[in-house]
Parts: C-alpha cells; structure tokens; sequence
C-alpha cells in the first residue's frame, strides 16, 4: 500500500508546544465560532419560524430575546457569526494570496480580532439596549 | 482509494470551492439582512413578514439556506477529520467520527428541510 502523503493537521499538543501563537488563537477561534454557528442555526431556525406565524409569535421572539436566556443565545449567535464572518474574509484573502508570510499572517489575525472585538461589542450592545 | 465517502463531494478541490462560494453567498446574505434591520430601524410585524414573502427574499434566503448546509456539512467534516481521528485519540476515534459525521449529516439535512418548510410550507 501507498504510504500516505496528504498534510496531516497539527493537534492541540503541538499548539501548547507552540504556546499558542495568535494566529492559532485566530484559528481555532474561526472553528469554533463556526461549531457555535452549527448549533445555533437551531434557534435561529425556531425564531424564524415562531416569528413569522403571526403576530403574536412575533412578539413572543422579541420577548424571548430580552430574557437572560435569549440574550445570551442572541449576543452567542451574532458573536460567532461576527467572528466567522471577518476570519472567513481572511481565509478568502489568503486564496487571492494577500497575507501568506509569516508576519502577514500574525497582522492578519491582529487585525481579525481586533475588528470582530469591536463587531462584537457593538452587537452585544445592540442587543441589550433592544 | 475509497478512503473518501463522508465530505460532501467527495472531491478535496470541489469541496474547497463549495466552501468559498458558499462563504460569499453567506457573507452578502448576513450584510443585505443586517442592511435592511438597520434601514428599517423599529422592525415590524407586517414589515417582516413582507420582507420574506417577497420573491426575492425568498429566493435569497433558500440559497442561503443551502449555502449555509454545504458549508456546515463540509466545516463539520473538516473539524472531526482533524480531531476525532486515531492520531489524536486512539483506536476509538474512528467509530466516533463515523457517528458523528452521520449526526451531524442529519442535522444539516433537518436544517434544509425545516428552513424550506418555515419559507414554503404555508399548509
């Protein structure tokens, strides 16, 4: 049997050798916002739905999101989704070829976390002064 | 070979271009949604329900329903090949990614059909 050339990814004990360069940090962050996103296109699924049955329900979603429970799923959502959004628009540079180096990449993840920081907190408080 | 039967199209450059496409789609989706929230300030019932009963939020919304499966199908693969994978976890790992990847295909295929019922499905 052939042996078996396709790259191999690292695995999280590399990384803590590595000690955790930023741009893993933005990486496994990309994974797990979309791992979030996975689930939570569960609620956001059932909000649809609930909202547009009627008017009523419309107004039980807008109500829902005002609890603890619908802030933190509501803020959680738009979170991972602002964060999978802009790290996404990273990983689309990289196949055009912009940031492949090595400091490119470090400044490309400085730049991911520091624009969906800022997405973030202005979605957070979207969502509570709502 | 067949060493390849749970990514999406079984093919790693397709995949790799179902995940592009998919992420712009997505991308425009999220800014055209997000765009009309903020333009219509106090959102409504009658607003939104005018907004996905028109046809081409209809149409938008069903690819972005798709978009969204493809995507998800082929990121879900992607993170259990990466990390339940006997490398990382031993003999075990190869049954739990079967699994999970069954799982986590049913749960995209639910999503598809639950999403087309909420924008269709007005029996």
């Amino acid at each position: 049997m052939k042996k078996d050339t396709r790259p191999i990814n690292v695995g999280i004990s590399d990384l803590i050798a590595f000690g955790w360069p930023i741009t893993a940090i933005a990486s496994i962050t990309h994974r797990i916002a979309g791992m979030v996103l996975f689930v939570g296109i569960a609620f956001a699924l059932y909000g649809l739905q609930v909202s547009l049955s009627s008017e009523q329900g419309f107004n039980e979603i807008r109500g829902a999101i005002k609890s603890p429970f619908g802030i933190l799923v509501t803020v959680g959502l738009l979170a991972a989704l602002a964060y999978h959004f802009v790290a996404g628009i990273k990983h689309l540079m990289l196949d055009l070829g912009v940031g492949e180096s090595l400091d490119g990449s470090i400044t490309a993840a400085r730049i991911v976390l520091a624009t969906s920081t800022i997405l973030i907190l202005a979605a957070a408080a979207w969502v509570l002064q709502a | 070979m067949g060493t390849q039967i749970t990514n999406l199209s079984r093919n790693g450059v397709s995949d790799w271009l179902i995940q592009r496409v998919s992420a712009v789609l997505l991308a425009l989706y999220t800014v055209i949604l997000l765009g009309w929230v903020l333009a219509t300030g106090d959102v409504s019932y009658a607003a939104w329900r005018a907004l996905f009963s028109s046809a081409w939020m209809q149409v938008l919304t069903i690819l972005a329903l798709l978009a969204t499966c493809a995507h998800a199908w082929i990121g879900v693969w992607t993170v259990g090949s990466d990390y339940l994978h006997t490398r990382t976890m031993g003999a075990g790992a190869d049954g739990l990614r079967f699994f999970y990847q069954i799982g986590c295909g049913l749960i995209v295929i639910i999503y598809l059909i639950w999403g087309t019922n909420i924008l269709w499905g007005n029996v």
